[in-house]
């Protein structure tokens, strides 16, 4: 049970720290709530970079509504499909923003919503595959004014 | 209050990408803003999902860090036509609903 517990941490470790992020999130130490909230949803699998665009502005005026728009590179059809996407702000209150669940009768997988931000942060997108493997985008944002208490 | 919005077109071809709008009027509060030294109560929509005939198209688990007047953008597509049910769902259960119809050519 725990060797089974540290394989997982190990894992996660793996999938968050040692994978570096891109650019100036390439410092941000993840908080522990974090990590958790990400193995909840993600649960130990390894992501990789890549075949994921997380587009969100580099500096966001007012951290309440922030447009985030995430595309995973699939065809939505056979086994190249994007079955769900979960957001993860690293320094909000509450970590886990939001998770969507795709249909098989998307075209694209492609979400856009508007998210709050209490200060400025890495903001983290995963995306979970019909083949089970796990595809992660980290992009950072500035805010200017602080979007979840106000 | 709460008035959901959907933007789509009426009809499509046959396996195009339509892209789906919606927006609903609604504060979404957490339960940790202060107003006038008192906590304002959390109210929040924890649940969307959008349904073509029945069958599960997208859904969303809204937390926090989700803004007031959740706007989700989606994008589908139809090979025939089709009826679109979304709801909004709060915490204690109660429900918003919109529907539309989607014809394909």
């Amino acid at each position: 049970m725990s060797g089974i517990m540290i394989d997982r941490r190990l894992a996660i470790g793996g999938l968050l720290g040692l994978v570096a992020l891109k650019g100036a999130a390439a410092s941000e130490a993840i908080p522990a709530e974090v990590t958790a909230a990400i193995r909840e949803k993600v649960g130990a699998a390894e992501a990789s970079e890549g075949g994921i665009t997380l587009k969100v502005p580099e500096t966001a005026e007012n951290g309440a509504f922030v447009p985030v728009t995430v595309t995973v590179h699939s065809a939505m059809r056979g086994d190249d499909r994007c079955t769900a996407i979960h957001l993860f702000a690293t320094r909000n209150p509450t970590p886990g923003v939001a998770s969507y669940q795709l249909g098989a009768g998307l075209a694209r997988a492609e979400v856009s919503a508007r998210i709050r931000l209490a200060e400025g942060q890495v903001l983290l997108a995963y995306a979970r595959m019909a083949d089970g493997s796990v595809r992660r985008a980290a992009a950072r944002v500035a805010v200017s004014t602080g979007g979840c208490l106000t | 209050m709460s008035t959901p919005r959907i933007r789509m077109p009426a009809s499509a071809r046959a396996g195009e990408p339509v892209e789906i709008r919606t927006l609903i009027d609604h504060p979404m509060e957490t339960g940790l803003r202060q107003q006038n030294g008192q906590t304002v109560p959390r109210k929040m929509i924890v649940r969307f999902e959008a349904l073509a005939d029945g069958e599960l198209l997208f859904a969303a688990d809204l937390r926090n860090g989700t803004s007031a007047n959740p706007y989700l953008a989606f994008i589908a597509r139809f090979e025939k036509a089709t009826a679109l049910t979304f709801v909004w769902r709060e915490e204690d259960g109660r429900e918003y609903r919109a529907t539309q119809r989607i014809s394909v050519s």
